[in-house]
């Protein structure tokens, strides 16, 4: 099938789409985005997490057609050209990296958080990463970006 | 992955007119297209129903409406819900995680399938996917699955949070196929495991559920969900409790209750409630009537211990529900 989809603002069209392929194979294999990665594909690890009409979902659990017509923005949509947003800013100036795959999904599920809620709590920063797993533990570093980019805000 | 026709449906009768033996309705896809790619589920048709007009939440004669295709996370978060029946909102935000409250509906919640881990694997035996197989969990490794309700068929518990809270307010389901809609109570809409744990609900194959029908119980408002598990958060459930409480003058007028994670389907607790109608709102009345909670308990070799902290966990519930403390 064809699915036509709006990605990170600019209209895109794939063809020859699987009807079992996953949003986000259809992101990474056929649109030239690898930057949301494929871990678990199960839902459980938030590797994949994308805004889907701007709610972040796992592109790993919906199915490509299911984002027909519809707006996706992934972690290379964040920065402004050359400008990081302030979460990948946040996320570099404290560490928040280790090996980085888990990074990525980290960035977009933050960057959600606080345009939802400027000033998080510490409860609310875990409860709202608690489904992006970073094999490394490198949890509290991560913490602290997320406090860091809400303390600029 | 099994392969399969896609097809998007944009209103019921196209989607039903669409389903047949061998088809799935597809909303969030955390439950289906997950277990796709496990080869446990293989539908020959996947039919979206994304678009379909099941969406809303309102108060309409009495009761809280809730649409199917609401998602988990619009419904915990709507002003409504949360003061109508706030318990509601609490058991769906102690629900998986916010990128999968995000997609899962409602309807789907009710629909998932369970967590056992046999279930899970289609390399192992298991009565609820491949009937008359047999069931490892018996003897295997059932630290997670349910003691009541349960079969020498079938151990699996209901994986579902928010259903618990629905019960215990008596919602009921409504049910949309050609024919018209019909209605179930949530509670009965489940099948127990029988020797039959393949079929787990009433639903017919021509059917789906439109919405979610709890009706407004002002008292309940006084209610909580207490979950316990082995991390604090993106877990399923050990034990679980739904509790709302009417206490006047220090004495329980009525009380709501139900279980997960426990039982075979969404469990209510009448025994319970009944035990608690007029005794003094205080933690001894509550562990005295907790005590039936576990009658009929049939323990397995790893979860023995759900039976105890099945009834502790009514009795925090009820504690936190009534503001005891």
């Amino acid at each position: 099938m064809r699915v036509n989809v709006t990605v990170n603002g600019e209209q895109r069209q794939a063809d020859d789409v699987w009807e079992g392929e996953s949003l986000l194979f259809m992101l990474r294999e056929r649109l030239g985005l690898p930057g949301s990665k494929n871990a678990c594909e199960q839902g459980e690890c938030g590797s994949c997490t994308v805004y889907l009409d701007n709610v972040p979902v796992c592109a790993c659990l919906v199915a490509a057609g299911q984002a027909q017509d519809r707006s996706v923005r992934t972690v290379e949509g964040l920065a402004e050209g050359d400008q990081l947003d302030p979460v990948q800013e946040a996320f570099v100036e404290a560490g928040a990296v280790q090996c980085g795959f888990c990074t990525p999904g980290l960035v977009v599920q933050a960057h959600d958080l606080l345009d939802r809620v400027p000033n998080p709590s510490d409860p609310e920063i875990r409860e709202a990463l608690a489904g992006n797993l970073c094999r490394c533990t490198g949890y509290e570093k991560i913490l602290d970006a997320v406090r860091l980019a809400a303390s600029r805000r | 992955m099994h392969a399969f026709d896609y097809a998007a449906a944009s209103t019921v009768r196209g989607a039903l007119d669409l389903a047949g033996p061998g088809s799935a309705f597809l909303a969030g896809g955390t439950t289906l297209v997950d277990l796709m790619k496990l080869d446990v589920l293989t539908p020959d048709r996947v039919i979206d129903v994304n678009a379909l007009p099941l969406k809303g939440i309102r108060l309409h004669d009495g009761a809280l409406r809730i649409g199917a295709l609401e998602r988990m996370s619009d419904v915990a978060a709507h002003p409504v819900v949360r003061s109508v029946h706030p318990v509601i909102s609490k058991a769906l935000l102690l629900s998986a995680s916010g990128q999968v409250r995000n997609m899962a509906s409602i309807g789907g919640n009710l629909m998932q399938r369970t967590r056992c881990d046999y279930f899970r694997d289609v390399t192992s035996a298991c009565n609820k996917r491949r009937p008359g197989s047999g069931c490892p969990a018996l003897t295997g490794v059932n630290r997670n699955h349910a003691v009541l309700g349960t079969s020498d068929s079938c151990v699996a518990t209901h994986a579902s949070d928010v259903a618990v809270a629905f019960v215990a307010l008596d919602a009921q389901v409504v049910l949309r196929s050609k024919d018209g809609d019909r209605v179930a109570p949530l509670e009965e809409f489940y099948r127990l495991p029988g020797s039959t744990p393949d079929r787990e609900n009433v639903l017919g194959p021509g059917e789906l559920i439109a919405e979610v029908v709890v009706p407004v119980l002002p008292w309940a408002r006084h209610s909580t969900y207490l979950k316990i598990r082995d991390r604090q958060s993106y877990e399923f459930a050990l034990t679980s409790v739904a509790a709302a409480v009417d206490v006047k003058r220090g004495v329980v007028q009525d009380v709501r209750l139900a279980a997960g994670g426990v039982a075979a389907k969404p469990w209510r607790l009448r025994a319970v409630e009944e035990a608690l109608k007029g005794g003094v709102a205080i933690e001894r009345t509550f562990a005295e009537a907790a005590e039936s909670a576990v009658d009929g308990a049939r323990p397995l070799a790893h979860n023995a211990f759900k039976t105890a902290l099945l009834k502790r966990t009514i009795v925090r519930a009820l504690l936190d529900a009534a503001g005891a403390r």
